[in-house]
């Protein structure tokens, strides 16, 4: 059996990365901006896992790091929503070109 | 001689007073205080001239006294403004001028205002005037007389004005304002540039016939002519202002704008010879330093003196005609000095300016309190509202006559002597300018009886009330210059003021006056055949013949347009109203500008910071890019 | 502590008495005892200063005091007065006092327009004591900064317009100063010395001519800003125009001079080479806004401009007699910044007094208000004579003394400028003239005027204090002109080197 390398967690996590971007810079809806941002984050965590895995097998940092970055993303996609759905309550709407009411 | 500070004080204080508590003060009371306090004043400055003329005379001279001296303002090392009083002849006999005719014309003006409103501003006026007068008189120094010169300026502005809601009297006090001080300007600059050269101010030094403290202007020229020349011009220009000689004259008709007794005050007997004076005060300077302004002098006063008396012949408000007879006049003073020496018989000139300025002062004061008397009575200014008024006026018409005699020239009356003396001076410096003089001098005497006959003889005109003689205390000045103008002529003039100091007698030189007698007799003669009957068809024929002339001489040759002229189109529409322009739109518009620009270019670049974080995540990635792509690859 | 910090301490205390006070009559108390004791102290001052002169002390500042404030840069708040700041100090005070009358009745908001009004006093009464260029620079845009609010909250017009375009334009000014001033500093002491900012020890030493000609242009324009040097003058019509009373007293009377003072004291006492070289610039310049501002006044309608571009002419007559670099001159120039403040100051009070009652400025739409409101028409009449020269009232001694001083420079170039400032006093005799002729002359042509009130007695308070120390200077005029005088040797010292 052929062992899984490193390089293909890798291309998913640049794929994820890139996606991510992407949807960050081009999404209009705040939701899916937001879920552009966990993409990017989750895929980092991937990285995080995958070096401390297969660089460095006996250290946990990596693990840590990725765990951490995992609860911190969660805490931010609390604050996230509850400030999308509030945005939502005000002026109906969660599409970025129209939230410029505090702009001018 | 301490108590000369009266003279200038008393006025002062009474100017405070009535200044200050103004319309507190009932009008009798302030014209009782203002009076009062100019009677006093009177016997100062007679008891000084008394004190003075009967000082022994030191080689044949009266003493330049000093009583009071000290430093004002203080400029460079040399240059300091002092205030103080200086007496000398001349300054005596100014101070005896004008507190006789000050002194009449407060009083005359307790009948002539009373019940004006803003009767109590009136003698704070005149007493201000007083003050500024008598400081000019006795300055010491040519800065004091520019600060006095300033103050009389000022209290003429405020007289002229004094019908405030007129608004000919507000045009004509602005006019007299802004003309003179056209003229100051000159004055100030001649001062500047004298005082630069002499290092002094004093009139005591600049005087004294030393020729050393012109040194230092000594080679310096400008223009071809040297600097003294050129300092002594410009302040014989301020002198021009104020004395009204052309062209700088036009102020004086519309002078009259204000209450009659001021213009006998101000612009008949005292500040209108200021410049009189002035030259007077500095003639040595201009004889020994500046011969050739002396000359311009003589000729400016010449034509002055011929311009005024021809338009006066033709105009028909009889204190316009007055008006043109003081110019020319002060023409004749202004030919006197121009024409005179130094010593001897040669300042004949000098001696002959002075005495005509002193009988002049009275017989025009006279003049001008007669006109306001008939004024008074007839409720106008233009001669055809006038005619067959000797019945109604007795008193009017006896002293308005001798004072006609009077400068006619005719005698035993003052102007005789005055101007006879003036004529003999001309004739003896060069003939032109003595039978040009000699002309005026028939203009003159034809226009005073023209305006004599229209008043009091020919047909009356009809009036809503009938003329009445003036109250007493109108009369009683007449009366009094009139006394004046009858003897004043014997004074031995020549024993008090002459060019060198020295004693010299008058004698008359029987051809210049039998000369000028003839003259005036043949001005009075065509003058009576005119205008005696006022039916004689001749005036009006003549006026018609010589249409264009006599337009142009009734509109006393266009010179007032040319003013309008000069104040409306050039300052305010060529210079004022384009540099106002200009400073809104071009400098002002300069400061917009920058500020639109940057505004403006806020604008376009403030798209970059849109807001959109997404833009800035899409633009921070491409950095990125081309960072890593530039770190690679070169 | 010394006494000369109470300047600047009484109207701080004055800004916490403001702050606690809860009425009308308790402002009005507060900034009543205040503007009073500053104006006692001032007076106290020229006594104690005129008697430490007449006992012979000579020192070039009395009542010095220096106390380290920023060591790094070297920064004192350093002290000290020589008599052109007392008679500066006495200007000021007399201008506060009589503004705080000015305004007795300001509304809306009375309580917040004292505050910034008494801080922009403490601007300007620091200013004057400084000897220290940070802190003079600090005090300078104390006194700028408040400007912008009492403009554009309490103004009139196109307020908000008028107090940007001010507030930009002495900001674009002292961003120049501020250059001036560093290079000042790192040019202040031979190599290897230590840096200062105290003005009198930068006098010590000579600054290397290359230095000199780069920021002497540039503190004088910076100063010359404020004091309306054409053509970066044309914030002062539209910031006059728009300010309250009280506001366009204190700016006029006294923050113009701000800027006269500063070139002198900072441009020309301590870079007199460049003084003498570059002083032909702004020779051409000052003579213009001379004949300029006086020419542009001829036209106005509006009260407020008329006074605003003879303020022009008037400043433009201080910073050409400060160039005319000798003492007799810059004695007028300081002359005139005394007599331009407190003329101008009156000028603003009763314009600010006639627009209260009949709510407008333009000339045309006035007559015959002699009738209506004597009492204010007759101080018109000398506030106008007092700028055209009277002599007997200030302005005449301030001019003569410059006109005389600037004769003395004998090449041609002086003299003609000097006989174009002069015409001046020909162009101001016409625009004053005018003003009176239309506004106060002739019959009252607005019915609505007629029942029209004179001034009541804060105002009379206020118009009379200014119009006595207007007479004060101009019939006595010596001793503070020798007073001037001997605090110029210094300076005059500095350009004779």
């Amino acid at each position: 059996m052929e062992e899984i390398r490193m390089e293909y967690y890798l291309i998913i996590s640049t794929l994820m990365l890139f996606i991510g971007i992407y949807g960050f810079i081009t999404r209009r809806n705040l939701l899916a901006v937001l879920i552009s941002v966990e993409l990017m984050l989750n895929s980092v965590d991937i990285n995080f896992v995958v070096f401390n895995r297969y660089l460095f097998p006996d250290h946990l940092e990596g693990l840590f790091f990725s765990l951490f970055a995992i609860g911190v993303s969660a805490a931010e996609t609390a604050v996230a929503i509850a400030i999308i759905i509030n945005i939502y309550r005000n002026i109906r709407s969660i599409q970025t070109r129209e939230l410029n009411t505090m702009k001018h | 001689m301490e108590y000369t500070l009266l003279i200038l004080l008393l006025p002062l204080v009474s100017f405070f007073v009535l200044g200050l508590l103004g319309t507190r003060l009932k009008p009798c009371v302030a014209g009782w205080i203002g009076t009062l306090v100019l009677a006093v004043l009177t016997l100062v400055a007679y008891v000084t001239a008394w004190e003075y003329f009967s000082m022994p005379r030191v080689e044949g001279v009266y003493a330049t006294l000093v009583p009071l001296n000290f430093e004002w303002l203080h400029f460079t090392q040399n240059l300091h403004l002092d205030l103080g009083i200086l007496l000398d002849p001349i300054s005596v006999m100014m101070l005896v001028v004008i507190t006789t005719v000050s002194l009449m014309v407060h009083i005359y003006s307790m009948g002539y205002m009373n019940g004006e409103r803003g009767f109590q501003r009136y003698y704070a006026f005149l007493s201000l005037f007083s003050f500024s007068m008598l400081g000019l008189v006795v300055a010491t120094n040519i800065f004091q007389m520019y600060i006095f010169w300033e103050l009389v300026g000022v209290s003429s502005y405020l007289l002229i004005g004094f019908y405030y809601t007129k608004p000919e009297a507000i045009a004509a006090s602005k006019k007299a304002f802004i003309v003179t001080r056209f003229a100051d300007l000159g004055f100030l600059i001649g001062i500047l540039v004298l005082s630069f050269y002499t290092k002094t101010f004093s009139f005591d030094l600049l005087t004294s016939g030393d020729s050393s403290i012109f040194a230092g202007a000594a080679g310096s020229t400008f223009l071809g002519a040297s600097v003294i020349s050129w300092a002594m011009a410009l302040i014989f220009i301020g002198g021009a202002g104020k004395s009204a000689m052309f062209p700088l004259h036009i102020w004086l008709p519309d002078a009259m704008e204000g209450p009659t007794p001021v213009s006998a005050l101000i612009h008949a007997a005292t500040m209108v010879v200021a410049g009189v004076y002035l030259v007077a005060r500095l003639f040595p300077v201009y004889y020994f330093e500046a011969p050739d302004v002396l000359v311009a002098i003589a000729v400016i006063g010449a034509f002055t003196s011929l311009y005024a008396a021809v338009v006066a012949c033709v105009q028909t408000d009889i204190k316009r005609v007055l008006a043109f007879s003081t110019i020319s006049q002060i023409g004749f003073m202004m030919v006197a000095l121009g024409v005179s020496g130094m010593e001897g018989h040669e300042g004949l000139g000098y001696m002959a300016s002075m005495f005509h300025l002193f009988t002049h002062a009275m017989f025009k004061a006279l003049l001008f309190l007669g006109a306001g008397a008939i004024i008074h009575a007839v409720h106008s200014n233009e001669m055809d509202r006038m005619g067959g008024l000797r019945k109604q006026l007795p008193v009017t018409h006896l002293t308005f006559l001798i004072a006609c005699l009077a400068i006619a020239g005719i005698p035993p009356f003052s102007g005789f002597f005055s101007k006879d003396e003036i004529l003999s001076a001309a004739f003896m410096f060069s003939p032109w300018i003595g039978w040009t003089m000699s002309v005026i001098a028939g203009l003159t005497a034809f226009y005073m009886f023209r305006l004599y006959y229209n008043i009091f003889w020919g047909k009356p005109a009809v009036h809503e009330h009938e003329p009445h003689e003036a109250p007493v205390n109108m009369t009683l000045p007449l009366v009094v210059l009139a006394a004046i103008t009858c003897v004043a002529g014997f004074i031995p003039f020549g024993h008090f003021v002459t060019a060198d100091g020295l004693v010299y007698d008058i004698h008359l030189n029987w051809t210049v006056a039998g000369t000028s007698i003839v003259i005036a007799c043949v001005g009075i003669a065509i003058a009576t055949v005119l205008y005696m009957k006022g039916t004689n068809p001749v005036p009006t024929r003549l006026a018609e013949r010589f249409k264009g002339f006599y337009t142009a001489a009734y509109h006393r040759f266009y010179l007032d347009e040319l003013w309008l002229f000069v104040t409306k189109r050039i300052i305010f529409g060529y210079i004022s109203r384009p540099l106002a322009w200009f400073d809104r739109h071009v400098v002002d518009g300069a400061m917009n500008g920058m500020a639109l620009v940057t505004q403006k270019v806020s604008w376009a670049i403030r798209g970059l910071q849109s807001g959109q974080v997404q833009q800035y995540a899409f633009i921070f990635l491409l950095g990125t890019l081309i960072i890593v792509l530039l770190l690679l690859y070169v | 502590m010394n006494f000369l910090s109470l300047f600047v301490l009484i109207p701080l205390l004055m800004m916490l008495g403001l702050w606690v006070s809860a009425d009308m009559k308790q402002i009005r108390a507060v900034m009543v005892t205040g503007a009073s004791m500053l104006l006692v102290l001032s007076l106290g001052l020229l006594a104690s200063f005129l008697s430490e002169r007449a006992a012979g002390n000579t020192a070039e500042m009395l009542y010095m005091a220096d106390v380290m404030w920023f060591a790094p840069l070297n920064i004192h708040y350093a002290v000290g007065v020589d008599g052109i700041s007392v008679a500066m100090l006495l200007l000021s005070s007399v201008i506060v006092f009589t503004g705080v009358f000015a305004s007795w009745n300001m509304n809306p908001m009375p309580k917040e327009f004292f505050l910034w009004f008494c801080l922009l006093s403490v601007g300007v009464f620091g200013f004057f004591i400084s000897i220290d260029l940070f802190t003079m620079f600090m005090f300078y845009e104390i006194a700028l900064i408040p400007m912008y609010l009492l403009i554009g909250v309490w103004g009139t017009g196109r307020k908000e317009y008028s107090a940007m375009k001010l507030t930009l334009m002495l900001m674009g000014g002292s961003a120049l100063l501020l250059v001036g001033i560093l290079g000042i500093y790192f040019n202040s002491a031979p190599e290897g010395g230590n840096y200062t900012m105290n003005i009198l020890e930068i006098a010590q030493n000579q600054m290397p001519m290359n230095a000199q000609r780069l920021f002497f242009p540039l503190t004088f324009v910076g100063f010359g800003v404020l004091g309306a040097l054409f053509p970066f003058h044309t914030w002062s019509p539209d910031g006059h125009a728009s300010a309250p009373t009280s506001v366009s007293m204190l700016h006029a009377g006294v923050l113009m001079k701000l800027g006269g003072y500063g070139c002198f004291r900072v441009a020309i006492f301590l870079m007199p080479e460049a003084a003498h070289e570059l002083s032909w610039i702004f020779i051409i310049l000052t003579g213009i806004s001379v004949v300029y501002g006086a020419f542009s006044a001829c036209v106005q309608t509006d009260l407020k401009y008329i006074n605003a571009y003879s303020s022009v002419s008037h400043c433009g007559l201080v910073l050409f007699a400060i160039l005319m670099l000798n003492q007799t001159a810059m004695t007028g120039a300081v002359l005139q910044m005394l007599s331009h403040g407190l003329m101008t100051a009156l000028f603003f009070a009763l314009i600010g007094m006639i627009y209260g009652r009949t709510h407008t400025r333009d000339i045309r739409e006035m007559s015959g208000l002699m009738k209506v409101m004597p009492f204010l028409s007759v101080c018109y009449v000398i506030a106008g004579l007092a700028s055209l020269g009277l002599p007997g009232l200030s302005g005449f001694v301030a001019e003569m003394t410059v006109f005389v001083g600037a004769f003395q420079n004998a090449d041609t170039f002086h003299r003609v400028f000097t006989i174009i400032a002069c015409t001046s006093i020909v162009i101001t005799a016409v625009y004053i003239l005018r003003v009176v002729g239309k506004l106060l002359y002739g019959t009252v042509a607005n019915k609505d005027h007629l029942a029209l009130t004179d001034a009541a007695w804060y105002e009379r308070l206020s118009v009379i204090t200014l119009i006595v120390c207007i007479a004060v200077i101009g019939m006595a005029p010596l001793w503070i002109s020798d007073m001037i005088h001997g605090s110029l040797a210094p300076v005059i010292e500095q350009l004779t080197k």
